[in-house]
């Protein structure tokens, strides 16, 4: 990932814009994971994780690591009032029965029609899908945290997927460091414009199409 | 000292006759947690090889599942990731190692399945994937199309609990269940390591996660061997 902290920041605090009390959402690894540290205080949204809980909290202190206490990417949580263990099997059932409000993952394509692409790059990169299947096809709300451009300088926003999907027409939210892109019926809706960008920038970074909403908010940092 | 009531009490060293080579093995654990070190540590001492080894990932290069894929005793894995083992993807790509992927929440089930002595599930996940669609069976049941997924079984289950008593009444810790309670009930022969064994009659039978009717073998554990990843200062992607 290319992105700085600053814009790293600015995307999961406008993705946490999207979260209520009473949620339960899962994070992917990345931006995703940066979430949490920009709702508010005393929150009651409870985060989902794929190996088997609900309720995660914030990162224990050095030391104080519980190895039998991890999210879903290896790494150690802790848990809030009213969380709760179950086995894998448990944890994706709340997925496919559409108990999960949002999930917030990251992407290496999303198409003009809200098709995802984010678990392989044949003959480069096969990680292995994950939940993201699962997670990209039965939440209720998908939300994409991504660097509107790849290395190459090419727009991860496209036309069509060139890379096999994850799931078609899935995803209902795109928020890159330099806008937010909602899903519709009638195709892209560029929705925000982050003070740091312009439409014309926008416009000249990405492949997809897309029309401008008549009520677009400017993103102040 | 616990009574051995039911004689599924034993060292490390009287189950190790029970790997061979070309078996399947079915292990707990997400990411290495919750897989029994002391087993893995047997089934490398013992030189078995051409393993299929089905579980939820492969592990880290060092860590749980990992230690036999980085020292290529499994010819297959059936897995929905393989991103934190280098090694695995290295030996896929240049041949060594078959890799069936499977999404995470099908596996799971497969693996459920098998151990609820089904023969497969209906899902729709994966129907619009290559990858996963591919050679398997649709069926239609009222409006809705389902990929026929099919069960999971193994020659032995591996699994980490916290807790044990001689029956083999299992109770876990926190997220180091993950898919343990699934992979206990799929194994020809389970086995279990544990980290306590308490006597008889002391567990809550309200309390317990996986019954000892599953379970073949109780062994005490000595704990991991290996240093996770945060205390290694890996990034994890």
């Amino acid at each position: 990932m290319g992105l700085g902290t600053g814009d790293r920041n600015r995307i999961a605090k406008r993705a946490a814009a999207e979260i209520s009390d009473g949620m339960l959402v899962n994070l992917g690894i990345g931006i995703p994971s940066l979430v949490p540290n920009h709702l508010w205080d005393d929150h009651k949204v409870m985060f989902h994780a794929e190996n088997g809980l609900v309720g995660i909290g914030s990162t224990p202190e050095t030391g104080k690591e519980d190895a039998h206490l991890c999210n879903a990417g290896g790494l150690p949580i802790t848990i809030r009032a009213g969380a709760s263990y179950c086995d894998s099997t448990v944890a994706f059932g709340m997925i496919r029965r559409g108990r999960v409000d949002i999930t917030i993952l990251g992407a290496l394509q999303v198409s003009q029609a809200g098709d995802l692409a984010n678990w392989i790059v044949p003959g480069k990169r096969v990680p292995g899908m994950g939940g993201a299947m699962e997670l990209a096809a039965k939440a209720k709300k998908v939300i994409v945290l991504m660097e509107h451009n790849d290395k190459a300088g090419m727009s991860k926003l496209v036309k069509t997927c060139t890379l096999p999907l994850t799931a078609p027409k899935c995803v209902h939210m795109i928020i890159t460091e330099l806008g937010v892109f909602s899903v519709t019926s009638e195709g892209l809706l560029l929705t925000d414009v982050f003070d740091t960008s312009s439409i014309e920038e926008i416009r000249n970074r990405t492949e997809a199409s897309f029309t401008v909403s008549e009520n677009i908010h400017k993103l102040k940092e | 000292m616990v009574e051995n009531s039911f004689q599924k009490i034993c060292r490390l060293e009287d189950v190790r006759h029970h790997f061979k080579d070309k078996q399947s093995i079915l292990f707990g654990g997400f990411g290495g947690i919750g897989t029994p070190p002391g087993l893995i540590n047997v089934i490398l001492e013992s030189g078995i090889k051409d393993l299929t080894l089905i579980g939820n990932d492969t592990g880290f290069p060092d860590i749980g599942i990992g230690k036999l894929v980085t020292r290529r005793r499994a010819k297959k894995v059936i897995v929905s990731h393989i991103g934190s083992n280098p090694n695995a993807g290295l030996l896929m790509n240049n041949g060594e190692l078959e890799v069936e992927f499977c999404p995470q929440g099908t596996l799971v089930e497969r693996i459920r399945a098998g151990g609820m002595g089904l023969g497969g599930i209906l899902t729709d996940i994966g129907m619009e994937a290559d990858i996963v669609r591919k050679g398997k069976q649709t069926v239609k049941l009222g409006k809705k199309n389902y990929l026929v997924e099919s069960a999971l079984t193994a020659d032995i289950a591996i699994v980490y609990a916290e807790m044990a008593d001689p029956y083999g009444n299992l109770l876990f810790d926190k997220s180091a269940r993950n898919t343990n309670p699934i992979v206990a009930a799929a194994g020809q022969i389970t086995i279990v390591e544990v980290r306590q064994i308490v006597p008889l009659g002391t567990l809550d039978p309200e309390n317990i996660i996986v019954p000892g009717a599953f379970v073949d073998y109780i062994i005490p554990s000595k704990g991991v061997d290996w240093k996770w990843v945060w205390e290694q200062g890996i990034e994890t992607e």
